[in-house]
């Protein structure tokens, strides 16, 4: 049997000229490059997207996953917490409408508020067992689990719309923003951990100075959800505020800073902000640096209120900054953020010195998610 | 949601069965052209071209499938407590523990019973290859 088929293979070789096979293929691939290249371009971008998306999904599904195993093991609820799990992840907040900007803050101040507090009572709900520090890494552990959800959602509609449509533009937009997308997802994937086992994260690097500096000196609440301590530095007196801890929460420290500078009737020297901030590719990651402004993130409420603030009483404001790309943000902190904490200290008391004279009082805000940091 | 994520993970056995046809196939076609080498060369080469071709595709093909699933576990890092004691600077490393937190106070320190605490958590990356750019 091998030696016919061997036979046969020979007697059709011998028929057919294999240059002219050659050239016959070489004119076909021409042809259809010239007529359905584009095609074909656009399903190999449409399978690196698929590729992505199967990898997206799987991400989603797991942190779901560690989402309500966590509420389970925490909170210790009676009923099964997958049908609220589900409903929370598929929350949304409409922003604020600013066609007419004058106040728009404010608005979106409350919309933000109304946010938390229906998150806060659906986490409780949820886990019924959790103390205050647990609920708020539910809390977070959940808005991870909800980013995730957010994202695959949003990459399987733009996936859909470019093999409906078969519009090439769709598709390639898609495929070029992809490993940006995927990085951030990835960022989130190891933040569900973090979040769900308490673990500092690198966004906590300002609250982190901001504990190490009060550490040791009476604490204070003050509002929202942040805490001071007066402490004596280089001859000045430094009030240093961060976050509550150790929970995951960042607190308002625009409205911290403001009641500080209320208390003291405007009479404060300088204010340092420290915050973990992007670096840019090739930037070290700890790397510390030192600017002006107010250094914080988020929505932009509490950078408004600082500047609003300093404003009225003309107060200089400097920050220092420590450099982490996005997935360092958010994932357990490394030991280069943490080693940063010290140098920032050693930065923010030579900005006291340089900046501000004996008996100045100033405000040392430490920004950042203060999980797994107390104070 | 176990099964959704299984699925997930899952090589279709289609593919498979593709993959493994492909290859006995390729393997055939090596075995004939051995034996077909000596009485008639020409047909001998074609067949190990297309033995050959066949193998590799078929197993990159295998490979790139099997690398898909390792890629898609997440990584759980190694994070590490350390604990002190303030007054006789004894110092203790270990795996973080759920409830762990910077400044929390833990048991007793072992050489002079004071309270110790816990003054670092982080996680350290392996050292990555240096870049190849210089700037």
């Amino acid at each position: 049997m091998v030696f016919e088929a061997v036979t046969l293979l020979d007697m059709i070789l011998t028929q057919i000229d294999i240059q002219q096979i050659l050239n016959m293929l070489f004119y076909i691939v021409f042809i259809v490059f010239i007529f359905y290249g584009q095609r074909i371009q656009m399903y190999v971008m449409l399978r690196e997207v698929e590729g992505s998306l199967f990898k997206l999904k799987y991400i989603k599904d797991e942190g779901r996953k560690i989402a309500i195993e966590t509420i389970r093991e925490i909170g210790k609820p009676q009923l099964d917490p997958t049908t609220r799990v589900d409903r929370f992840l598929e929350y949304f907040t409409i922003s604020p409408q600013s066609l007419d900007p004058a106040g728009v803050v404010w608005k979106l101040e409350h919309i933000l508020d109304v946010r938390d507090a229906r998150l806060k009572d659906e986490v409780k709900l949820m886990a019924p067992s959790a103390d205050e520090t647990q609920t708020n890494n539910l809390e977070n552990t959940l808005e991870a689990a909800m980013a995730l959800n957010y994202i695959y959602k949003v990459i399987r509609h733009y996936y859909l719309l470019g093999k409906k449509t078969l519009s090439l533009y769709i598709i390639m937009q898609l495929q070029m923003i992809l490993p940006l997308v995927m990085r951030e997802a990835e960022a989130y994937a190891s933040a569900l951990k973090a979040f769900a086992y308490g673990q500092p994260i690198g966004d906590g690097a300002g609250a982190l100075v901001a504990a190490k500096l009060m550490r040791g000196y009476e604490t204070r609440k003050i509002p929202k959800d942040c805490i001071a301590a007066s402490v004596p530095i280089e001859g000045r007196t430094a009030f240093v505020v961060k976050a509550e801890g150790p929970g995951g929460n960042v607190g308002k420290i625009g409205d911290a800073i403001k009641t500080i500078i209320e208390e003291n009737e405007g009479k404060i020297a300088t204010i340092i902000m420290i915050d973990a901030a992007m670096k840019l590719e090739g930037e070290d990651v700890g790397e510390v640096a030192e600017g002006v402004g107010a250094a914080i993130g988020g929505p932009g409420v509490d950078q408004f209120k600082i500047e609003e603030s300093i404003l009225k009483h003309r107060i200089p404001i400097n920050a220092v900054i420590i450099k982490e790309d996005i997935g360092d943000a958010v994932s357990p902190m490394r030991k280069e953020i943490f080693d940063a904490a010290d140098k920032a200290i050693e930065r923010v008391k030579q900005v006291i010195l340089e900046k501000t004279k004996e008996g100045d009082k100033v405000i040392i805000a430490g920004v950042g998610n203060t999980i797994g940091i107390g104070q | 949601m176990s099964k959704a994520s299984s699925q997930t993970t899952k090589i279709s056995s289609f593919v498979l069965m593709i993959i493994f046809v492909t290859l006995i196939l390729s393997l055939t076609a090596l075995v004939l052209a051995l034996q077909a080498f000596g009485h008639d060369d020409v047909a001998a080469g074609y067949l190990f071209l297309i033995g050959f071709i066949g193998v590799a595709l078929s197993t990159y093909v295998l490979l790139q499938t099997r690398r898909r699933i390792l890629r898609l576990k997440i990584v759980t890092p190694s994070i590490t407590t350390i604990i002190e004691c303030k007054k006789c600077g004894f110092k203790s490393v270990r795996e973080f523990q759920r409830g762990d937190y910077i400044f929390k106070e833990v048991e007793p320190c072992q050489k002079c019973s004071d309270k110790m605490l816990i003054t670092a958590i982080y996680r350290e990356v392996k050292e990555k290859e240096k870049e190849w750019y210089s700037f």
